[in-house]
């Protein structure tokens, strides 16, 4: 039996959910895996509703529009209010409880809440809130090693921008090794 | 037996379709004479307008391709940077190349297009029947302006080598005339300056030709040259408007 | 197996128009198709190309007819709005004989409309995408896989027909990043090209590329002698089929909506209903025979598009209307759900076999 996981990661346009989809494709991709991103915006480049969709499966993908995610990942509130009906029954919902006061309804799925964006501001490293998700997404997924994630991370930086690699790494590893308390 | 005058080489022997008096006989003479003179004929590529210069495609004895209305110097854009050792220009007129193709013409200058662009100016459309211009002065009676081109309510014409002297990618920039023998030796000089500059890859020239147009204008030809002198050469003055190719 | 790289649609585009040997990119910008240009924009000068970003839509596409013309592979690509403006030179190109590759990744209209994604362009690009007789050989991708392999055909048919190549996507496809296998590029075709205006060089007589006839005798004979040429190329009319042999009902959707109805048609098995898909890869030239075909053992046809209903009339021409056939559609930018195809699918499963 085949598996295809679904994955919407939203937010604000800005916030990487862009960018975080492409890394968790990727490694994907690297996994042996048939991979799909497929964006959805407003035409502002910042500030503006942005989410991802990412599908990853063994066998070759359908439609790559995601209506019922197995995984959502909300970074922002009004995300988490329009997608949280949408998740299938027993699917995962991630959410930074830095910016997202409320907590999920549904009792049918399982919630994780990791406050991503203060994380990335008290290890320095503020912005990276998205890359502190794609290691949690990684851990909650497992379907690919932290090692492919990183080496789909390092490809998917441009070469001007290797030198903040390492910070983009660091914050993979403390969503990855984030236990709630 | 010494021939002194014969047909150049750069000219096929094809009648033109053009009206008896019509001046655009003397300046394709005048192209052709510049491409002989300059020995490009065999990489040289023309590009031919919508207008009374439609068929100069038979006429020049060089590769040619013929342009929808005004987008000349795109097409020649794209036939310059496909092969940029080959010399490339248009032939356009009025309505052609400050109407429709305005665009075209003020970004290929912009962009310092290495072509040259031959421009006639008679101030009206000759080949639809003699209508108003975008060149037709202030005044002047044509089938659609027939109580005169009043600017209030059609605007005024269209300068163009004063407009493209103001653009930086426009290298050279110089209106002549054919009225007379000594204008259109003159005017010679200019069109072979534009083909040479252009070889020697210095950018974007523009010869404006004041032409007559003798069956729309309602003239008998030597009247027609008469009323462009009169008419014309004080609203559009002769002179080099733009030269940076001399201090190159 | 080769390394598969990820994509977006639009640059996988960029990617194949290069290893098809394109070196001359003409465009202006338009969401949803500006990675496609920024990739050139990126690409081409390193190669020693032309990247030129033209003041109009019209003046790119008549660079692309100087380019053209002049010998080389030219492209430009833009989205709804722009095809308008091009239909001008697009008509040149066809009343002149030059090959080009153009590309539509398609937005809703009309006028300015949404940037959504939207198939509203199928009559303009397979009915009348600008005046005068004339077609282009339009090809549907519905995986940015498939953008690439296109794009790569497309190249090579322009120039074998001297034709107008036009890749027919959508605002999703073109956003879309999956897996593609450049390797596949393999051994691209080209053409010699004696028409071309390259300068006479003294080895030939003039050339001359020109699309004006005013005697209307020659014009209609060079429209007839088009006309012999398009009716080779319907010969290669094509489609992918998917449990098409036994099917009672059949889906006919290109794009992304093919990807949508093949969902559908899983879960529709799922359910007992037969039911079968023929994505037209081609379509212009329509792949009627292909319709044809079907309509002798299917019972009824639902055809899924992004648009009001306009590749669902190629479909009952095709058939000559000889099974019912029922449209699921979306317009202004929406996507058909899964649930509306499969209703749309269990609705013709209850007709009458006739």
């Amino acid at each position: 039996m085949s598996i295809t996981h679904e994955l919407m990661i939203a937010g604000f346009g800005g916030q990487g959910v862009l960018f975080a989809g492409k890394i968790l494709s990727y490694a994907g991709l690297l996994a042996g895996k048939e991979v799909s991103w497929l964006p959805s915006y407003g035409p502002e480049m910042r500030g503006g509703t942005a989410n991802i969709n990412v599908m990853i499966s063994d066998t070759m993908i359908g439609s790559p529009i995601i209506d019922n995610p197995t995984m959502l990942v909300a970074m922002n509130q009004p995300s988490l209010e329009k997608f949280e009906k949408d998740v299938k029954k027993d699917g995962i919902i991630i959410v930074d409880s830095t910016l997202i006061p409320i907590k999920v309804k549904r009792t049918d799925v399982k919630a994780f809440y990791i406050p991503s964006t203060k994380l990335a501001e008290d290890e320095g490293i503020k912005g990276l809130a998205n890359m502190i998700m794609v290691g949690k997404i990684t851990k909650e997924l497992g379907i690919f090693d932290l090692e492919v994630v990183k080496v789909a991370t390092s490809k998917s930086i441009p070469e001007r921008k290797q030198d903040l690699l390492a910070y983009n790494l660091k914050a993979i590893e403390i969503g990855y090794n984030f236990i709630e308390g | 037996m010494t021939i002194v005058y014969e047909r150049p080489k750069a000219l096929t022997d094809t009648v033109t379709h053009y009206c008896p008096g019509c001046t655009h006989g003397i300046i394709h003479r005048l192209v052709a004479e510049v491409i002989d003179e300059l020995g490009i004929e065999d990489h040289c590529v023309g590009v031919a307008p919508v207008g009374c210069a439609v068929f100069a495609y038979n006429y020049f004895e060089c590769d040619m391709a013929q342009a929808a209305h005004g987008r000349a110097p795109a097409v020649a854009t794209g036939i310059k940077r496909a092969n940029p050792a080959n010399i490339v220009f248009t032939y356009q007129g009025d309505g052609d190349l400050a109407a429709i193709g305005t665009a075209e013409t003020v970004h290929a200058a912009a962009r310092g297009e290495n072509i040259t662009i031959v421009f006639v100016n008679n101030a009206i459309y000759g080949m639809t029947g003699g209508q108003m211009a975008p060149t037709t002065m202030p005044g002047q009676i044509t089938q659609t302006s027939p109580y005169g081109r009043d600017p209030k309510l059609a605007g005024y014409p269209i300068k163009v080598c004063e407009m493209l002297a103001k653009v930086d990618g426009t290298t050279y920039a110089e209106r002549v005339s054919v009225d007379s023998v000594k204008s259109v030796k003159n005017a010679k000089r200019a069109i072979k300056k534009a083909f040479e500059y252009q070889i020697a890859g210095k950018g974007f020239s523009i010869v404006e030709v004041l032409s007559t147009c003798s069956t729309n204008w309602g003239l008998e030809p030597v009247e027609a040259l008469e009323w462009l002198r009169k008419n014309m050469i004080p609203y559009y003055p002769l002179g080099v408007y733009k030269d940076k190719g001399a201090s190159e | 197996m080769a390394e598969k790289v990820l994509m977006k649609g639009n640059e996988a585009i960029a990617e194949a128009a290069i290893m098809a040997g394109c070196r001359h990119f003409f465009g202006y910008p338009i969401t949803p198709q500006t990675e496609l240009a920024a990739f050139m924009s990126k690409r081409l000068p390193k190669l020693g190309g032309t990247y030129l970003q033209a003041e109009s839509e019209v003046a790119a596409i008549n660079m692309v007819y100087g380019a053209s013309a002049a010998g080389v592979r030219a492209m430009t690509s833009s989205s709804s709005p722009g095809l308008s403006l091009k239909s001008e030179g697009l008509s040149y190109l066809a009343g002149s004989d030059l090959p080009a590759v153009v590309v539509n990744i398609q937005r809703g209209g009309p006028g300015l409309g949404g940037i959504r994604p939207s198939q509203a362009d199928y009559f303009h690009a397979t009915r009348s995408t600008g005046h005068g007789d004339f077609h282009l050989i339009v090809l549907a991708p519905n995986t940015v896989q498939e953008m690439f392999d296109l794009t790569i055909e497309a190249f090579e048919l322009a120039d074998k027909y001297r034709v107008t190549a036009m890749i027919l996507g959508d605002g999703m496809l073109g956003q879309v990043m999956e897996p593609v296998d450049i390797s596949r590029a393999g051994n691209v075709k080209t053409f010699p090209k004696e028409w071309a205006l390259t300068g006479t060089q003294g080895k030939r007589s003039k050339n001359i590329v020109n699309s004006l006839y005013l005697e209307a005798e020659e014009l209609e004979m060079l429209n007839l002698k088009r006309y012999e040429k398009y009716a080779e190329v319907g010969k290669s009319a094509r489609t992918d089929n998917y449990l098409t042999e036994d099917a009672d009902v059949i889906v006919v959707a290109y794009g992304i909506c093919a990807r949508i109805a093949k969902n559908a048609i899983n879960e529709a098995r799922k359910n007992g209903v037969k039911a079968g898909l023929i994505r037209p890869v081609t379509l212009w030239p329509f792949p009627k025979e292909q319709m044809k075909a079907a309509a002798a053992t299917a019972k009824a046809f639902v055809v899924v598009e992004m648009s009001m209903g306009q590749m669902v009339e190629d479909v009952e021409l095709s058939i000559r209307c000889s099974r019912p056939v029922i449209l699921c559609n979306r317009t202004g930018g929406m996507v058909p759900t899964n649930e509306a195809v499969i209703s749309a699918i269990m609705e013709a499963d209850r007709t009458e076999r006739s």
